[in-house]
């Protein structure tokens, strides 16, 4: 991958600059109402062992079947992701025993995955960009989920989860720095979420992330990586790379070597521990599911999913730069979630399309934040800041008054009009109501007026402050300094 | 013997339609026949209550004239079907004492045809045997005894109480399952007729898998045009396998025509093994002359991957088995061994839970899946099956089926093969290539041997062409005229 500097992601050890590795294998909950091979259901948050079919729980002679929207679903994400989609995929067993794996194998895809090499474009803080290679997307099976706290010497298994489609997303080693492994995660989380392929729910488990780190001097080789497995959030992401990173290079600092090996992130000590060696590593004996045919795809299935994709996030901020005038930070911060993108455009139609991204990304968010609202649950709704910016735009409104008309909204949620006409919040441009102000003001300061006149411009900003005092803020600010000029000078 | 259980499942339909006796009194027959050949141990689980009770609503059908096309029918299941309610063992101690709650399609769709459940069939442990000796419930023996020899002899497996029951008239049909010969062999073993269909011709739903690229169920009965009843029933696509075919099921006694003209016969010659008795080759050259008689040309064909088919399916069916039986782990179903961790308590669960035989398998079938033997055994063996595949291919060009041996001997005797499992293995010679190519094949028995033992001939048809299998088999069946019965040594 293009890189213009390395400079920003080394990081210097106590025998000079190491360059971090990463590369991640994000699983992600495909949205669906039932599971991959079965007709149960998959919600979220079920009493134990309610969604289970007897093809979840492995019964004697229960056969899977492929649920067609999971494969409608990865292929769109495969889209979504400007990938390969391989119109002949298998589905293989990986066998491994344990208690919340039913079957004895997790059906998955090993050699021939339904999604090929892809690519993603990550936004950084500084305001580049750069591309993320997918190596390859995969389906599936989750497994269920034991429970070793519920009783002294037993554990309990909940199935619910079992047989659930996951995706597995691989990215290429292309990553150098956590904030890059971060902007990634977010920026899948984001394409998914557009697609409505999967929830992006990191904290209910919609999806995990296998974060793969090694450490080389610059321009060497890659060195022997570790994988952390089910890191569980954004932020767990960039520290267990931190951690991880450092821990390495300490090591090899030392003189020692990097063991391949599986580890855990624990948040709360801030370390990485290990799981298993590679010796110890399982033998999958993968092999083509027998119960399950080959995956034809019709390349036709695929154009009508291509038809059917919404606009992705990258064009979007690139429609919003180009069309609505708006700075890459804006639109960045708009697109970053679809639903904020449809309120913007919402507000926006046939408005000053900068004044409502100041309003949506400025007042409008810091609401949903102090609230916990949600665009979705917000009282505060796109005809009403539409309504808003028109009182604006119209000169009923100032500034500085639709900021107060706006903090009543959230008080209030009551549209803006009424808000102005309740309390008579308008703003005043009649010239005569101004004009008179001004002429009271004068009179009532006929020395600073001798003062003004003779030369002491500065008290132009007293006479302003004086006529919105009498006006009680109402008046147009442009009007006033325009009348005051002109009288002031006599 | 009642007379009732000497009937051919096609003259019990006609004598159930013409009122010459009820479904009751056809189950009741049968019933008792089977209450007094418990020293077959051909049952695992018998179910006269629900024969009767299956049979009194045959019988109000009928009297209602709603006929089923098998109604009334009293039929037994070779204990790898799931059927509702009903133990369902696999004659291995692991299941421990598993009731489904669900039915296989295939029973179920027996059942939704009339016919008369009177249980459950003993088999090999999980399908996995060659005499029926492997099985937790112990060995099944053959009706058939050698001339003037009270040696129990097998009756061949995995579905060797279904041939048996079969043979000794304990039912009109019965279902089995083939993997690598599991209905031929033990059909000919013991004197029937049985058909592995296509692959994906019967729905493998509730079946419990051996190894599921293979597994086919089909029909054991004594006679061709029973045969071609039973498996019109079990036939059909099922939405819950996704490797049924979606094709309509003919009537496949419209194909018992007796008419053989202008059929291309082939006649495989690397099925001309050595070591193979005398009276096979016999009873395969008077296959032939029957054919030839009937009006079939006969040409000498090759299949020159024979020789790899049983090292290739003694890759292929364990690999999927050790898969295939993983989930007997003792955590949501059958028997438990407790244990103080979990790795301790699958140890125990499974070491106690199933045979010799079946851990045989799921050592080799895990063994040739490992890392570093994946491609040297598996890879290659399913290499190799594309090549047995289209060695038919090539061969189908020329002729429109194929007529073989179905077995490399008549049946032997009680513990003669179980210490040796190789050559238990080569009893699976004739008939596991059509398991690795998917293609219907039929086995009927054609004469006795030197010993007054049942001998079968084997007909291999094209994919889905079980029409053309049963039409042949059906010639062959009244060339041989095969009235030959055991007597009823068993009966007590």
């Amino acid at each position: 991958m293009a890189r213009e500097s390395a400079a920003a992601t080394v990081i210097e050890g106590a025998t000079g600059p190491w360059e971090m590795v990463i590369g991640l294998e994000v699983h992600a909950q495909v949205v669906s109402v039932s599971k991959l091979f079965s007709g149960a259901p998959t919600v979220f948050g079920a009493e134990p062992n309610t969604q289970v079919s007897l093809i979840d729980a492995g019964f004697p002679g229960m056969l899977p079947v492929i649920n067609e929207v999971c494969i409608a679903q990865a292929v769109r994400t495969g889209l979504g992701l400007q990938a390969q989609i391989n119109l002949h995929s298998v589905f293989d067993r990986k066998n491994y025993f344990y208690a919340d794996l039913p079957q004895g194998y997790q059906i998955s895809q090993y050699l021939q995955p339904i999604v090929g090499m892809g690519s993603m474009i990550i936004d950084l803080a500084d305001g580049t960009s750069r591309t993320v290679g997918i190596t390859r997307l995969h389906l599936e099976q989750d497994a269920g989920k034991s429970l070793h706290d519920q009783h002294p010497s037993l554990s309990y298994i909940d199935l619910n989860r079992a047989g659930i489609a996951l995706m597995e997303i691989v990215s290429e080693p292309d990553m150098r720095s956590a904030e890059e492994a971060g902007a990634y995660v977010k920026k899948l989380r984001t394409i998914l979420r557009y697609l409505g392929t999967c929830d992006g729910n990191m904290e209910e488990g919609s999806m995990r992330a296998d974060v793969n780190v090694s450490v080389r001097r610059p321009g060497e080789p890659y060195g022997t990586r570790c994988e952390i497995k089910n890191v569980n959030s954004v932020r767990y992401v960039m520290q267990a790379i931190e951690v991880e990173a450092r821990r390495q290079i300490d090591i090899l600092e030392a003189g020692g070597k990097i063991a391949q090996e599986t580890r855990l992130f624990d948040p709360g000590r801030g370390e990485t521990r290990s799981m298993r060696s590679k010796e110890e590593a399982h033998d999958y004996r993968y092999f083509p599911d027998p119960d399950l045919l080959p995956l034809i795809l019709d390349p036709a299935f695929v154009e009508a999913l291509k038809a059917d994709l919404p606009e992705l996030p990258d064009a979007k901020k690139a429609r919003f730069v180009a069309d609505y005038g708006l700075s890459p930070y804006d639109a960045g911060v708009l697109v970053a979630d679809r639903a904020s993108a449809d309120f913007y455009e919402a507000v926006a139609k046939g408005r000053d399309a900068r004044l409502a991204a100041n309003w949506v990304t400025g007042d409008f968010f810091a609401s949903l934040n102090s609230q916990g609202w949600t665009i979705e649950t917000s009282p505060i709704t796109a005809d009403h800041l539409r309504e808003l910016i028109d009182l604006i735009t119209d000169g009923t409104l100032s500034g500085r008054l639709a900021k107060e008309v706006f903090e009543v909204m959230v008080e209030t949620h009551q549209a803006p009009g009424q808000i102005v006409e309740e309390r008579g919040l308008r703003q005043v441009t009649d010239t005569g109501a101004i004009e008179a102000a001004i002429t009271a003001v004068m009179g009532a300061n006929a020395d600073k007026v001798a003062q003004y006149r003779s030369g002491k411009d500065k008290l132009f900003g007293f006479f302003v402050g004086q006529v919105m005092k009498q006006t009680e803020g109402k008046a147009n600010p442009a009007a006033v300094n325009e009348l005051l000029l002109t009288m002031l000078k006599g | 013997m009642s007379a009732l259980t000497d009937l051919s499942l096609a003259d019990a339909l006609t004598g159930l339609a013409a009122k010459d006796f009820s479904a009751r009194e056809l189950a009741t027959a049968h019933v008792e026949a089977v209450a007094a050949a418990s020293t077959l141990n051909a049952f695992v689980v018998e179910t006269p209550e629900r024969a009767l009770a299956d049979a009194e609503a045959s019988d109000a059908r009928r009297a209602r004239g709603e006929a089923l096309p098998l109604d009334g029918i009293p039929l037994a299941i070779k204990d790898l079907f799931c059927t509702k309610g009903i133990r369902t063992t696999a004659a291995s101690r692991i299941l421990g004492d598993f009731t489904p709650t669900y039915e296989s399609t295939v029973t179920s769709q027996l059942w939704r045809d009339g016919a008369v459940m009177l249980g459950k069939l003993n088999l090999d442990e999980f399908a996995m045997g060659s005499s029926n000796e492997t099985s937790a419930f112990g060995p099944v023996k053959n009706p058939w005894r050698r001339t003037g020899d009270t040696a129990v002899l097998v009756p061949g497996g995995s579905s060797g109480g279904s041939a048996a029951a079969v043979a000794a008239r304990l039912c009109l049909g019965a279902t089995g399952t083939d993997t690598g010969g599991s209905i031929r062999q033990p059909a000919a073993f013991t004197g029937i007729v049985g058909i592995k269909p296509t692959y994906g011709r019967c729905s493998r739903w509730g079946i419990v898998a051996f190894a599921s690229s293979l597994d086919q169920a089909g029909p054991m009965t004594r006679t061709v045009t029973d045969a071609a009843l039973m498996l019109r029933s079990m036939a059909g696509h099922d939405p819950k396998d996704s490797t049924s075919a979606n094709r309509a099921v003919p009537d496949y006694t419209k194909a018992l025509t007796g008419d053989v003209r202008g059929l291309k016969i082939g006649i495989p010659k690397e099925y001309r093994i050595e070591g193979v008795p005398a009276e096979i080759g016999r009873l395969w050259e008077q296959g032939i002359e029957w054919l030839k008689a009937a009006g079939a040309e006969i040409r000498e064909i090759s299949l020159p991957h024979t020789s790899q088919s049983l090292p290739t399916y003694y890759i292929v069916a364990p690999a999927e088995a050790s898969s295939n039986l993983a989930r007997y782990d003792g955590v949501r179903f059958g028997a438990r061994q407790p244990g103080r961790t979990l790795p301790e308590m699958y140890e125990k669960t499974r070491g106690a839970g199933f045979g010799r035989e079946v851990r045989r398998r799921i050592l080799i079938g895990t063994y040739v899946l490992s890392a570093g033997y994946y491609d040297a055994y598996y890879l290659k063996a399913q290499k190799v099956r594309s090549l047995i595949a289209r060695d038919f291919t090539e061969a189908y060009k020329e002729v429109d089926a194929i007529l073989a041996p179905a077995t490399p001997s008549a049946a032997f005797a009680a513990g003669e093969k179980s210490a040796d499992p190789l050559a238990m293995y080569l009893n699976d010679v004739f008939t596991v290539t059509a398991n690795l190519a998917g293609l219907p094949a039929l086995a009927v028995p054609a004469g006795l041997n030197s010993q007054g033992l049942p001998l079968g001939l084997q007909v291999i048809g094209r994919a889905f062409d079980e029409e053309t299998v049963l039409r042949i088999g059906h010639v062959i069946e009244k060339a041989a005229a095969f009235t030959a019965r055991p007597d009823n040594w068993w009966r007590v």
